[in-house]
């Protein structure tokens, strides 16, 4: 079979499976609803409270679970073939440690500021994942004329310790309240309310996902090894620099609207590569589409299972993912 | 004292002549590390027998110039040995620190948070154990009949259905702490003539997502928070304002959402009647006219 053919397949499949999840994701809650009312459009918004569940309080979180998913699985996938290490995720190289620094700052000083409707906490962590990756990248430079992988790895590494250090230094001074509030803002949360957050993160989730694209070919080629990659015609140095700010501003989008969500970012990857192989132009757009469709899923079982009462999705991506995993991985042996 | 003492032997004779002996003195050097059992001291007058408090106190304002010994998480047992005291408020879940106490002859107190009678309760120990029964059993009186006259004032009106919210990131509706249904801030709630929206989950703090919120309707909405975490003057206006995107909610629609920052309200100690009627006087404002 062609690639394009391929191609075309995997997209229709796991496009049509991200479809289906975010038609029917919305759909289902803890309270029921009156869809015929939620349509309505004769009665006024302010008024119509199935219309005001329908689009506030599910279908932006829908959206936001859709987007942060395929931001992460895909930012996996990047990290993954950037560092050529099956155990790399979007938060080994300390942006998702530096968007929590910022966010649990914002919350336990209690930031009071807004630009253009995005609120403290959110600005906050994108700051904190920004200087995180500049500080990452600069250690990376210092080192090594290019890009070391390794330098880039130990970086991350060390800086995600240093990180973590001053996060606990934080909370060990916030009040009782707000230390819970910081630790459940690491459980990750969807539950955005408002469309602002999507709004104020989409250009930076398309310029990645547009960066993606281009780079499934330069990946495929780094696989083989630096020299190799670089015998065949690639600009290693340029393609790293790349797949890193790109993988890197995809992860910040990510966490500074739902938090540092686990589990997806390296268990999407590996999944999709036992169902389409390793060719990237194949792995990157099926595990977007994929990882989104499974986001949308985990969060639909946070908010529902254990109703009215609510499980961080980052717990239900961990327990469900993890098992599936395994038993994905024994069944291909 | 009817103690066999050839059964148990000189030391545990010791002992036990040691534990009479810390049961029959009252306390003279108190260090509290619970912020709001440190209020009942100084309600029921023991308060010049405190030597040391949390670094969490803040009320009466006396506690200010006390040393202080750190909190919950942080206990500094050196520093509070070296005080010498002869009673240590603790919370319920500091074994480490009870025991650690317990090996230096230091009789503790436990507390752990419960509902509104909890408070009343805690006084009440609390006098047998300062020798201060009278001044407790007074106080807590007090406490009973001032919430007893609220409830008087609020019954036989219509209770809204109220949403009781003590945490939420600022300027977004986002990451919403609202009280369940047990501890005092529910039992606060109800005794002010308010009923819990949330009153059906069996506990202190609920996550309220936004489709709880829009689902249960509350048709008030309060704000409460201590005073150190007040939203700032200028910043109240756009506080309010995140709430108008939920329109269909009632209290939203009729304009009842309000905050109270207010340490009387968020700290189970003696001055839970004056917060109660604060919150009873936002539900029933006819009533306390």
């Amino acid at each position: 079979m062609t690639l394009q053919r391929r191609f075309a397949r995997t997209v229709a499949a796991f496009g049509a499976l991200l479809a289906v999840t975010v038609v029917l994701a919305p759909l289902v809650g803890p309270t029921s609803i009156s869809f015929r009312r939620a349509f309505d459009f004769s009665i006024p918004f302010a008024d119509n409270a199935d219309a005001q569940i329908f689009f506030i309080a599910r279908l932006p979180r829908t959206l936001a679970g859709a987007v942060v998913g395929a931001l992460f699985a895909s930012a996996g996938v990047v990290f993954q073939g950037l560092l050529r290490n099956p155990l790399a995720t979007p938060f080994t190289l300390g942006v998702s440690t530096g968007a929590a620094l910022g966010a649990v700052t914002a919350i336990t000083f209690n930031w009071s500021i807004a630009i253009a409707g995005i609120t403290a906490v959110p600005l906050a962590a994108f700051a904190g994942s920004l200087i995180a990756v500049a500080i990452v990248y600069a250690l990376a430079q210092a080192r090594h004329r290019g890009l070391s992988t390794t330098v880039l790895l130990l970086a991350g590494v060390t800086m995600n310790a240093f990180f973590s250090a001053v996060i606990l230094f934080v909370q060990y001074i916030a009040s009782f309240a707000d230390t819970y509030r910081t630790l459940r803002w690491l459980m990750g949360d969807l539950d955005i309310s408002s469309y602002q957050p999507l709004l104020a993160a989409l250009p930076a989730a398309l310029a990645a996902l547009a960066v993606f694209a281009w780079l499934a070919r330069p990946l495929n080629l780094l696989a083989l090894g630096a020299d190799s990659a670089e015998s065949r015609g690639l600009e290693v140095a340029r393609a790293q620099r790349a797949a890193f700010f790109s993988a890197s501003l995809a992860t910040g989008a990510a966490v500074s609207i739902g938090g540092p969500i686990g589990f997806v970012g390296i268990i999407i990857p590996h999944l999709v590569r036992l169902m389409v192989g390793p060719d990237h132009r194949l792995v990157l757009p099926a595990a977007a589409l994929f990882g989104a469709a499974f986001l949308v899923a985990c969060d639909l079982v946070a908010r529902t299972i254990l109703a009215p009462v609510e499980l961080p999705v980052g717990i239900i991506t961990a327990l469900i993912g993890g098992p599936f995993f395994l038993w994905l991985l024994i069944k291909k042996r | 004292m009817a103690v066999d003492q050839k059964a148990l032997g000189p030391w545990a004779c010791l002992v036990a002549c040691l534990a009479v002996t810390v049961v029959a003195a009252a306390p003279k050097r108190i260090i509290s590390l619970v912020p709001n059992v440190t209020e009942m001291i100084y309600a029921i007058g023991a308060g010049s027998r405190v030597v040391a408090v949390s670094s969490y106190d803040t009320y009466p304002p006396e506690v200010r110039t006390l040393p202080n010994v750190g909190a919950l998480l942080d206990p500094n047992v050196e520093r509070i040995l070296s005080l010498k005291p002869d009673l240590v408020i603790v919370y319920g879940s500091q074994d480490d620190l009870r025991r650690q106490l317990g090996r230096a002859g230091i009789a503790t107190f436990d507390y752990r948070h419960g509902g509104l009678d909890a408070i009343t309760t805690t006084i009440r120990s609390l006098g047998t154990t300062l020798g201060e029964e009278r001044a407790a059993g007074a106080l807590a009186s007090r406490i009973e009949r001032g919430l007893d006259d609220i409830r008087g004032r609020v019954r036989g009106r219509p209770r809204p259905r109220t949403l009781l919210v003590f945490g939420r990131e600022r300027l977004s509706l986002r990451g919403i702490y609202a009280s369940g249904g047990t501890g005092f801030l529910h039992d606060m709630l109800t005794a002010a003539g308010g009923d819990n929206v949330f009153a059906d989950v069996r506990a202190e703090s609920v996550q309220a997502s936004t489709e709880q919120i829009i689902s249960r309707r509350p048709d008030v909405i309060v704000e409460v928070r201590a005073v150190n975490e007040a939203f700032a003057a200028g910043d109240r206006e756009a506080e309010a304002r995140v709430w108008t995107a939920l329109g269909s909610v009632p209290a939203v629609r009729d304009g009842r959402v309000s905050f109270l920052f207010d340490d009387r309200i968020v700290i189970p100690g003696p001055r839970i009647v004056e917060g109660t009627r604060e919150l009873a006087r936002v539900l029933h404002p006819d009533a306390f006219k």
